[in-house]
């Protein structure tokens, strides 16, 4: 399938607010973090890294090391047991909950089930981010069409999930988590459903993402995918981390 | 017939343009119609249903009453014994005279002695004599309900002028009346509250149930970004509308069933059937008070429904909330 390579967003016609960026500020920053479920042992211990911006990075470990648990803290849907994180320059702790929403944003994720509603068809799942900000629909259709296009489901636009296939939902859940430009991406298991092809494009879709100058992390335990780029590697292995640049 | 128009020099090459494809029309975040949705509708319609038939029933009942006591004690009566010197046509006339003088009468009439013999003849049989018997006779006086007359000053007055006469103001039935009607009213007060508690309690419990199949939507939509104001509001306006179906229907049965009774009452007047219905029930018509309880009654639902979804989904969110905030209440590790 030949896919455009060129960028399908363009932010001067969406609107975005010009913000002046610290650009030595990490995105995100841990500082001797550890998270405990209950009363149970630490699952993750003294993690101290940075998510530079714009930058690519694979999160890897045996499973039940901790890859979705840590996932989780990067997209605050966890609060660390200990330690301090530093989301776009504030500290996590301090910020009261009204404004997670805001936060969560510029943070897109791919789950690893997918998470399409099964009720909205294609187009529909991948511009609810939009839709839920409030912005009218003629705002957003062609920058939701165009991104459907560049990740292969320019045909599937009026499908709905379960008729989809598990590289499909795939692509879907990629978009809709890219639909709004966040600065950041966290993907698990991206490539987890799909053959080898499929995973070498989506691949290349995330490589393609981070060119544009968004950060991506994504966690997965697929060598074969993580040989073929030469990016900074996060492996976690019993609730540490060592990482190598 | 298979003749093909000529192409002509001028005509440029088309090229091949594949059709644009059409975005159907956006549907609804919450999905319209499931089971669970159809279900709840069903409950609200039955106990919409019930409540606006327990409250017409106890607002009939209720004015049954009142009607009874309002007849009640709208007459006096002013009984005289006959006595061996008394010209009764005479104090018949004096004491409704007299009667009449005071303010609060309206009216008064003598029960003829035709009318007292059919009075007695359930016990004293047909053919009675009035001459051969000691049979009191009656002045019925009609009275303002809102304004009576002092009827001690009238009972003095009376005694004084005909000692055989002897005043009846029904107070002891209008007590026994004004008792039964409220004993009446309250019992159709509790059992309208039990209804209405339990209709509160099904409605509230059946939303409940509707929302918990739609978790991973409030889920989804929390984790894209959307404010817990947003959610909470998509999930009213799914649930309003099925509110408002649902005590719609309900409450039109009630009211069409009240209609309905109310015109077979109308139309089979005058009949021993209907007569005993409308001596224990009153009248099947609610009137425009009964409509309008209706119509609150179906407000009441949807206002419950709504500010129940609300509270749910809010709760749902403050529970992802609180399994951010304590890692140790999640059950969905995944390592």
């Amino acid at each position: 399938m030949q896919r455009s390579v060129t960028p399908p967003f363009r932010p001067s016609s969406r609107g975005y607010q010009v913000v002046t960026r610290d650009w030595a500020v990490p995105l995100i920053h841990f500082e001797n973090v550890g998270l405990r479920y209950g009363m149970g042992p630490e699952i993750l211990r003294d993690l101290t890294f940075d998510i530079p911006r714009r930058s690519f990075q694979f999160l890897t470990g045996p499973s039940g090391a901790g890859k979705t648990t840590l996932l989780r803290l990067l997209f605050l849907s966890l609060k660390p047991t200990r330690g301090l994180i530093r989301m776009f320059d504030r500290n996590i702790s301090s910020i009261p909950r009204e404004e997670f929403p805001m936060l969560r944003r510029r943070v897109g994720i791919v789950f690893q089930d997918f998470r399409l509603l099964d009720h909205l068809t294609t187009y529909e799942n991948v511009a609810l981010p939009l839709r839920v900000r409030g912005k009218d629909e003629a705002a957003y259709r062609s920058d939701v069409l165009e991104l459907l296009k560049w990740v292969g489901l320019g045909e599937r636009i009026n499908v709905l999930p379960p008729v989809l296939s598990g590289g499909e939902k795939q692509r879907a859940a990629i978009a809709r988590a890219l639909i709004d430009r966040p600065e950041i991406l966290l993907a698990d298991e991206p490539t987890g459903n799909v053959d080898p092809p499929m995973a070498r494009r989506l691949l290349n879709l995330f490589l393609e993402l981070n060119r544009l100058g968004t950060a991506v992390v994504i966690a997965t335990h697929d060598l074969s995918l993580m040989d073929q780029v030469e990016a900074r590697r996060m492996i976690l292995s019993q609730g540490r981390l060592d990482i190598y640049e | 017939m298979n003749e093909q128009r000529p192409r002509r020099e001028a005509d440029p090459p088309q090229p091949q343009r594949r059709a644009e494809m059409r975005v159907r029309p956006t549907g609804p975040i919450v999905p319209s119609a499931n089971v669970s949705g159809n279900a709840l509708m069903c409950v609200i319609a039955i106990m919409s249903f019930l409540a606006c038939l327990t409250l017409g029933g106890v607002s009939m009942v209720r004015a049954t009453a009142q009607s009874w006591q309002s007849q009640i004690s709208r007459e006096i009566t002013i009984q005289i014994k006959p006595d061996d010197n008394l010209d009764m046509e005479k104090a018949l006339a004096d004491a409704r005279d007299l009667a009449l003088t005071f303010s609060g009468t309206t009216g008064g009439s003598i029960i003829d002695r035709a009318a007292t013999a059919r009075l007695l003849e359930p016990w004293l049989g047909g053919g009675l004599d009035l001459d051969e018997l000691p049979v009191p006779r009656l002045v019925v006086i009609t009275i303002d309900e809102n304004d009576p007359p002092d009827f001690a000053a009238m009972r003095q007055a009376l005694t004084e002028m005909i000692p055989q006469a002897f005043l009846d103001d029904h107070r002891t039935w209008v007590d026994r009346l004004v008792t039964m009607a409220n004993t009446t009213a309250m019992i159709g007060s509790g059992v309208l509250t039990l209804v209405f508690s339990a209709m509160v309690l099904t409605v509230v419990f059946a939303t409940r149930g509707a929302l918990s199949g739609n978790r991973h939507i409030v889920e989804v939509l929390h984790f894209v970004g959307a404010e817990a104001g947003f959610v909470a509001s998509e999930f009213q306006k799914h649930f309003l509308r099925i509110s408002l179906k649902g005590a719609g229907a309900g409450g039109l049965l009630a009211a069409l069933s009240f209609a309905i009774a109310s015109f077979w009452q109308s139309q089979t007047l005058a009949t021993p059937e209907t007569d005993q219905a409308t001596a224990l029930f009153g009248t099947f018509s609610i009137g425009y008070t009964g409509y309008l309880g209706i119509f609150a009654i179906i407000l009441v639902i949807a206002l419950l429904t709504t500010l129940t979804a609300r509270l749910t989904v809010m709760r749902t969110i403050y529970e992802i909330d609180l399994i951010r905030s304590d890692p140790g209440r999640t059950d969905t590790f995944q390592g």
